[in-house]
């Protein structure tokens, strides 16, 4: 099989002070390329911790994780910086444009990180035009709806091209309408450009949407349907 | 990230809060103006007061009576036991084989009086001088003939106008030679006018008389008997040997006076000299306004760190994006280090302006109360104290980027 990520047995803890919290126990699953996965559970169940692990912004306490073959678990702060630059797309909930800057060069940004210098602005654009806002390039995050401002972050989480997109409640700061659309433009990106996606959310309509839900309570793999995503690709 | 590119984005940054981006410049400004200003005026002075001591003469020795520098010992305290200095002192100074660093010799009698040129009074410096006085003291003539050696020896009636004098009295310094004027109720036929030198640290040459020696001797002052001389201008043959010379000159003076090793009767003093007194008053100066320039630079760049930590504080949410989006903590590291001393450098640009227009003003009013002196703004000045700046930038800036640039990206995006 080819396993986009694998993780085993991943736990992790929070020390404040006395009190430690397990907010991952001993969590294992895998994650085929071209996925397109939900996470799901109560608040406080480890959802977003998961996925900080997984996007490896945070190392787990212990377990093993391959990201693309990779064994991420070992890794120094420039190589986890290296791996999300080049291996994840980040969308979060509340947008995080930087708000000087304007949209093209929000979605620039990752492609400087990387060093790149001569195609960065094609590529930007390239991006811009796949969420449909090649019209507002120059404007800055102010001067756009919530909806564009989620797509603009989207631009900027595909243009490096990336092996996975992690979306952290990605409609939750929009209305219905408007985040049935983000969540369209999400499918459709996976469609035609085979990216994995993964998606936290606590919206069952959107879940029903991916082909497997993982669920998490108390930081425990609740359930992992696997039986969904032969439903799904039916 | 590029240089370029951080430079670019540290730009927009700053100027996406003006405001606090000038107030935050304000200390370095206050002290790089106080450099560069401090700087010019300084140097504008040394130049000034440079140009007029060697505007007195080149390789030039000051020899009078009276022990300046001896301890107040039997001498000093009964009073005038110092013998004064005779023309035969002065003679014998001159005599190339006792003394063959000596290139000529210049006694003079100086004193002041009132010269009247038709209802026209003016006081001035009446100087008796001998011929050689034009060329030990670089004197120049602008009309007419400096004295001669038949006007010396014939005690004759002849006088040279300082330009300032004759302005005084002609309202004019041409077309003077050959008027009559009287000093203190004498006349006395004008031969020469000489070449303004413009006012010195010594007070204005310009504004003196020069008449013979012997002329001074017999009829302007009371010593004529005793063949006294005020003071001897004594010109070394080359800078090399101004020392030699004036060890020459005080052995000669020591053997005509007969005075013991350690009880110089007299002084002897160099242009040399002059300028290791002027330079040690503007170096304790320098030192002393240097200390408030560097006092304000360190407390603007204590300014500039405590607004780069409310900075990182303000921006701990872009900090974790960047993270996230691959930045490595030489990124965050580099983009607050520019962000810090570009900040210092533009105070440090506007504090050279600012500065600059400070020795500008001093330079206007010092024009403007005539006194002849320029502040010069060095380009070494300007380099030094942008770079200054920016290095207080960085390093006042290291604290705070590396606070931002060692912060947990998981952290960093939680922070609200
Ligand atoms: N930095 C931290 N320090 C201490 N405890 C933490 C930290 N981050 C998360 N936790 C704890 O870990 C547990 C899981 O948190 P997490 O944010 O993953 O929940 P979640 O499933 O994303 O919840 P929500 O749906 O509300 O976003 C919670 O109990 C939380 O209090
Ligand atoms: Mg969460």
């Amino acid at each position: 099989m080819d396993w986009v990520i694998e993780a085993r047995g991943l736990t992790k803890t929070y020390k404040m002070g006395e009190i430690e919290v397990e907010a991952l126990r001993d969590v294992s699953f895998q994650i085929e390329r071209g996925e397109i996965l939900a996470i799901m559970g109560p608040s406080g169940s480890g959802k977003s911790t998961l996925m900080n692990t997984l996007g490896c912004l945070d190392r787990p306490t212990s377990g093993d994780y391959l990201l693309d073959s990779e064994a991420v678990s070992n890794m120094n702060d420039d190589q986890l910086a290296s791996i999300r630059n080049r291996k994840v797309g980040f969308v979060f909930q509340s947008f995080n444009l930087l708000p000087r800057m304007t949209a093209i060069g929000n979605v620039e940004l990752p492609l400087r990180y990387a060093g790149l210098t001569e195609d960065r602005r094609e590529r930007a654009i390239q991006a811009l035009e796949a969420v449909g806002l090649k019209d507002r390039m120059t404007h800055r995050p102010y001067e756009l709806s919530g909806g564009q401002q989620q797509r603009v972050a989207i631009a900027r989480a595909i243009v490096p091209n990336p092996s996975i997109i992690m979306a952290d409640e990605p409609t939750g700061n929009l209305d219905s309408k408007v985040g049935k659309d983000i969540m369209s433009l999400l499918l459709n990106l996976n469609r035609e450009r085979g990216t994995t996606l993964i998606i936290v959310t606590h919206d069952p309509v959107i879940a029903e949407q991916t082909q497997r839900i993982i669920r998490l309570r108390d930081g425990y793999l609740e359930s992992n349907s696997q039986e969904k995503k032969v439903k799904a690709k039916q | 990230m590029t240089f370029t590119q951080s430079l670019l984005e540290a730009l927009e940054s700053l100027s996406g809060n003006k405001l606090r981006s000038g107030l935050t410049v304000l200390g370095i400004v206050i002290g790089v103006a106080a450099v560069i200003a401090m700087l010019a005026v300084g140097r504008g002075a040394e130049e000034s007061i440079t140009g007029s001591i060697s505007s007195i003469g080149t390789n030039l020795l000051f020899v009078f009576s009276g022990d300046a520098g001896g301890p107040p010992g039997r001498n000093g305290g009964s009073g005038n036991n110092d013998r004064p200095l005779t023309l035969a002192d002065a003679k014998a100074i001159a005599d190339p084989f006792a003394a063959p660093s000596v290139q000529s010799v210049a006694p003079a009698l100086q004193g002041n009086g009132t010269v009247t040129f038709a209802g026209e009074n003016s006081s001035t410096t009446i100087q008796g001088v001998t011929p050689e006085y034009a060329s030990v003291r670089n004197l120049e003539v602008a009309e007419g003939e400096f004295l001669n050696e038949e006007q010396l020896l014939g005690r004759m009636s002849v006088v040279v106008l300082g330009p300032e004098t004759a302005d005084n009295l002609f309202g004019r310094h041409e077309g003077v030679v050959g008027e009559t004027i009287r000093i203190e109720g004498q006349p006395f036929r004008v031969i020469g006018v000489l070449v303004a030198k413009g006012g010195g640290a010594f007070g204005s040459e310009d504004n003196s008389v020069y008449i013979p020696f012997t002329t001074a001797q017999a009829r302007l002052t009371r010593r004529g008997a005793r063949d006294e001389v005020d003071i001897i201008f004594v010109q070394a043959a080359s800078a090399e040997n101004v020392l030699q010379a004036s060890e020459e000159i005080a052995n000669i003076l020591r053997q005509r006076h007969r005075t013991p090793i350690g009880d110089d009767d007299f002084t002897i003093f160099t242009q040399q000299d002059f300028l290791s007194t002027f330079e040690t008053i503007t170096g304790v100066l320098t030192i002393f306004l240097g200390g408030i320039a560097g006092i304000s630079l360190l407390v603007g760049g204590i300014g500039i760190m405590n607004i780069m930590l409310v900075s990182v504080t303000e921006r701990t949410r872009e900090i974790g994006l960047r993270k996230a989006l691959g930045a490595r903590k030489r990124d965050i590291l580099l983009q607050f280090l520019t962000e810090s001393s570009l900040l210092s450098l533009i105070g440090g640009v506007i504090g050279v302006i600012f500065g600059w227009l400070i020795g500008l003003i001093v330079g206007q009013i010092a024009a403007a109360s005539d006194t002849n002196f320029t502040p010069v703004v060095g380009a070494d000045a300007i380099l030094l104290s942008t770079s200054f700046s920016a290095l207080i930038g960085l390093f006042f800036g290291i604290y705070p980027a590396s606070r931002a640039a060692n912060l947990e990206p998981v952290e960093a995006l939680r922070y609200e």
